[in-house]
């Protein structure tokens, strides 16, 4: 399989992996996909009192794309607020990374898991 | 202590020509370049003369007679000429029922899912959790109008040897034709066909330090099997395969055979040490999985599942090393490895699995950069994945609900 040199830098050098307490009223986590299948991501999201997303770490089983992808996402949600986390989508991570097709669930992985860890946040935030 | 990478640790994928049998063949492109089948001059004798030398070879290294040895274009043509050449011939005296085994390579399962589409009946049998296969149930699997079985020495993907002995006693008392793929067994375990209960027996010799393109199929005389051809021409190999003879190929088969029957038993030695020192070195890892028998298993195959870790990302991970892997991102089916899962191994450690086998070339330098190398990216992915962290966490992966996708 050959990868994108973009793949092959996150797989190498992955960034913000780590796990945030999922306990603090501060951060929202994501987990999506199913050993079974092959792949699981963890994603897990920190905002400030403006509501800024202000650090964002991730941890995944998966093939060198899924890894990819979810390095890649950590990296795009710091700064933003949880609307503009919530509008990332998936064929914006396949592009940059140049996914090949069979690698595309991987980037659909990475949007589900955005979008379940600002869930998981607003959850927690008094409405 | 330097090692030269990629290491090539993929030997039952296939094996790097011997040096001996390439200068063997070399002559055969060019200088005695002659049709075996041409009988009016020198060019052809001579080549006839070194396709019939090389299939004493074959013969000598399982003990058959050489008029038993058919020679064909590798494993999967043997496989194929095997059981839909016996099942078509034996069908209207017999009965049209197959016995195989889940785990059999494609060459065989999917031969007989074609017989199927022709009216054919099967049972694919379920190997026990070790990958061997249970005699009462393969009693259990014959029919009344069962006409052929056919199962595999020497299992691909996780080495364990069947029992041939017991399984072809059983197929004599039922009047069953045996057909057994041997392509992972020559020069790894003892073949003796004068003993064997075996009808059929299909040979590569690419897995065995020969050239690709070349195998054979073994066809019993005493009692004399027939088998309807598949490949119709010009009446060679007694009419059961034609096609002109490839007597370079064939030259490299039978040396490589006569290379095994002379140097396996030594080889296998040092191959054993060599494998049993890397599954020591990977034992030292938490939560590795053999798969597989380890005491009915030839001794250059290691099948291991690291749990928690993803094989293509292992796969990618280990680039120095040249190994196979059971995940389904490396193959194209994106499906984990069906021989794994037949053992009923989860999912999980079907994604996970490493195939290790080992070889004429390989050296101890090899086996401890290996280990050295397997040790520190197993701990750099487990860094990396939620479910070893979940382990850790006492968590019970199998209790959690996941969101399938």
């Amino acid at each position: 399989m050959a990868y994108s040199d973009k793949v092959l830098d996150h797989y190498e050098n992955p960034r913000n992996v780590g796990t945030l307490d999922k306990n603090d009223p501060h951060v929202g986590t994501g987990m999506v996909g199913a050993p079974a299948c092959g792949d699981v991501m963890k994603l897990q999201i920190k905002v400030n009192d403006s509501g800024i997303i202000e650090d964002a770490k991730f941890k995944t089983y998966g093939c060198g794309s899924a890894i990819a992808s979810s390095s890649l996402v950590t990296e795009w949600l710091k700064g933003k607020t949880l609307d503009q986390a919530a509008e990332i989508k998936n064929s914006a991570i396949a592009e940059e990374l140049a996914l090949p097709p069979v690698k595309i669930h991987c980037s659909v992985l990475a949007e589900d898991a955005i979008k379940a860890a600002v869930a998981d946040l607003k959850s927690k935030q008094p409405a | 202590m330097t090692v030269k990478t990629p290491i090539y640790l993929d030997y039952s994928a296939t094996t790097p020509v011997d040096p001996r049998v390439a200068e063997k063949m070399i002559p055969y492109i060019t200088e005695h370049f002659g049709n075996p089948a041409s009988r009016s001059h020198p060019f052809g004798w001579t080549a006839e003369q070194a396709v019939e030398e090389a299939r004493d070879e074959v013969a000598k290294l399982v003990n058959a007679d050489p008029r038993e040895i058919v020679w064909t274009s590798g494993a999967t043509e043997s496989n194929n000429l095997a059981i839909k050449g016996a099942a078509n011939f034996y069908s209207g005296t017999k009965g049209k029922h197959i016995i195989t085994v889940q785990t059999e390579h494609k060459a065989v399962i999917d031969t007989v899912r074609e017989l199927e589409r022709q009216g054919f009946t099967a049972t694919y049998l379920a190997p026990e959790p070790n990958g061997l296969i249970d005699l009462e149930k393969f009693k259990a699997a014959i029919q009344p109008d069962t006409v052929l079985a056919s199962v595999m020495f020497v299992n691909n993907e996780i080495g364990v040897i069947q029992d041939i002995t017991a399984i072809g006693n059983i197929c004599r008392e039922n009047n069953i034709i045996f057909h057994v793929d041997a392509a992972q067994a020559t020069g790894k375990v003892e073949i003796d066909l004068e003993k064997l209960p075996v009808d059929l027996m299909s040979f590569s010799a690419h897995k065995t330090y020969g050239p690709k393109g070349i195998g054979a199929l073994y066809v019993r005389r005493k009692p004399r099997i027939r088998i309807e051809a598949q490949m119709h021409g010009g009446g060679h190999e007694r009419g059961m395969r034609s096609g002109t003879l490839a007597t370079h190929q064939i030259v490299g088969m039978g040396e490589a055979f006569r290379i095994a029957r002379l140097e396996m038993k030594a080889e296998n030695l040092e191959v054993r040490r060599l494998r049993d020192r890397l599954l020591a070195g990977l034992e030292e890892i938490d939560e590795v999985y053999v798969n597989g028998d380890m005491q009915h298993r030839v001794p250059h195959n290691l099948n291991i599942s690291f749990n928690f870790v993803e094989g293509e990302s292992l796969i990618m991970a280990v680039k120095d090393i040249a190994v196979s892997s059971g995940s389904a991102c490396t193959s194209a089916s994106l499906e984990p490895s069906y021989v794994l899962r037949a053992l009923g191994r989860s999912d999980e450690l079907a994604h996970s699995s490493i195939r290790f086998s080992i070889g004429r070339f390989t050296t101890e330098e090899d086996v401890d950069y290996t280990i050295a190398l397997m040790k520190s990216k197993i701990g750099k992915l487990r860094e990396l994945s939620p479910l070893w962290e979940m382990h850790l966490d006492g968590v019970d992966l199998s209790k959690v609900e996941w969101a399938a996708h």
